[in-house]
């Protein structure tokens, strides 16, 4: 049940997708910075930005449509999904990256402000899931 | 400039599919890791292994190339201090990612498919790096 199989394959697809981004552009794959940029960067930089997560979520939602197991009808709280939203918003850019670019880009590159990036996100993030889960829900 | 666009497309179509194949975008499969205590899913540490080592060995190769294929030149973050911001910033990240376990790639792509959660957390996502935006100026 762990998956690993998939997740080893999903997760080398997110490698060579960032490796492509590198080779042909020179890019760095780190999705907070490249939709922010997206949105607010200057205008000459914002047309490889615009086709990356294009491509990004056409392809990400059809191989969904295709995988054995459809995301299930996923509905939490509204108040709690805002709060989410606002503070990876807020934390992304305050810390220059997220997952993908410190997570999976920053480690590969070794990078050390990455590395301690990762280690206090995961922190955070296991901390949070921990209060919500067996503190505020508990049973 | 054309193959710039198509090479960025392809580029993140690669990533989006790996995001939907790792189900990294269902946002239950990233609680289930984050939630150590409880009935622990170590489905994203196979995904950021195989993720870190496509990448360390691809960016590895690319880098020993002098320029990119299609032209311009590597934009890679220059090694710096870690700092108040940076820490600060990862810190505030972690709360909204363990509060819903969404991150940025996979919220987006939730987006395209239609799911509910991420039409509400995107826009917020968005309205939080605006105002970190603001505030950085």
């Amino acid at each position: 049940m762990s998956g690993w199989a998939p997740g080893i394959a999903g997760g080398a697809l997110i490698g060579l997708g960032a490796a492509l981004l590198l080779w042909s552009v020179g890019r760095i794959a780190g999705i907070s910075g490249i939709a922010s940029g997206a949105l607010e960067g200057a205008r000459g930089d914002r047309a490889w930005r615009v086709a990356f997560l294009a491509g990004m979520m056409i392809a990400g939602a059809a191989a969904l449509q295709f995988l054995p197991a459809p995301p299930r009808a996923q509905t939490g709280p509204t108040a709690l999904l805002v709060a989410a939203g606002l503070l990876v918003g807020f934390g992304t850019r305050l810390g220059s990256g997220c997952t993908s670019g410190h997570g999976v880009c920053g480690l590969a590159r070794l990078s050390k402000r990455s590395l301690a990036a990762v280690a206090t996100f995961m922190a955070s993030a296991m901390a949070a899931t921990f209060v919500m889960n067996h503190v505020v829900l508990s049973p | 400039m054309t193959r710039a666009i198509l090479a960025s497309l392809a580029s993140g179509a690669v990533f989006g599919a790996g995001l939907a194949v790792s189900s990294m975008t269902d946002r239950h499969v990233v609680l289930g890791f984050l939630d150590v205590a409880g009935d622990w899913n170590p489905r994203l540490a196979f995904v950021m292994a195989a993720a870190v080592a496509v990448t360390a060995v691809a960016y590895r190769l690319v880098l020993r190339r002098p320029a990119p294929a299609l032209g311009g030149e590597f934009h890679i973050p220059k090694a710096g201090a870690i700092d108040a911001r940076l820490l600060a910033g990862a810190a505030i990240f972690g709360v909204g990612w363990g509060l819903a376990g969404f991150c940025p790639g996979p919220a987006l792509v939730g987006i395209a498919a239609g799911l509910h959660d991420a039409w509400i957390f995107i826009p917020a996502m968005i309205a939080g790096s605006w105002v970190a935006g603001r505030l950085a100026r």
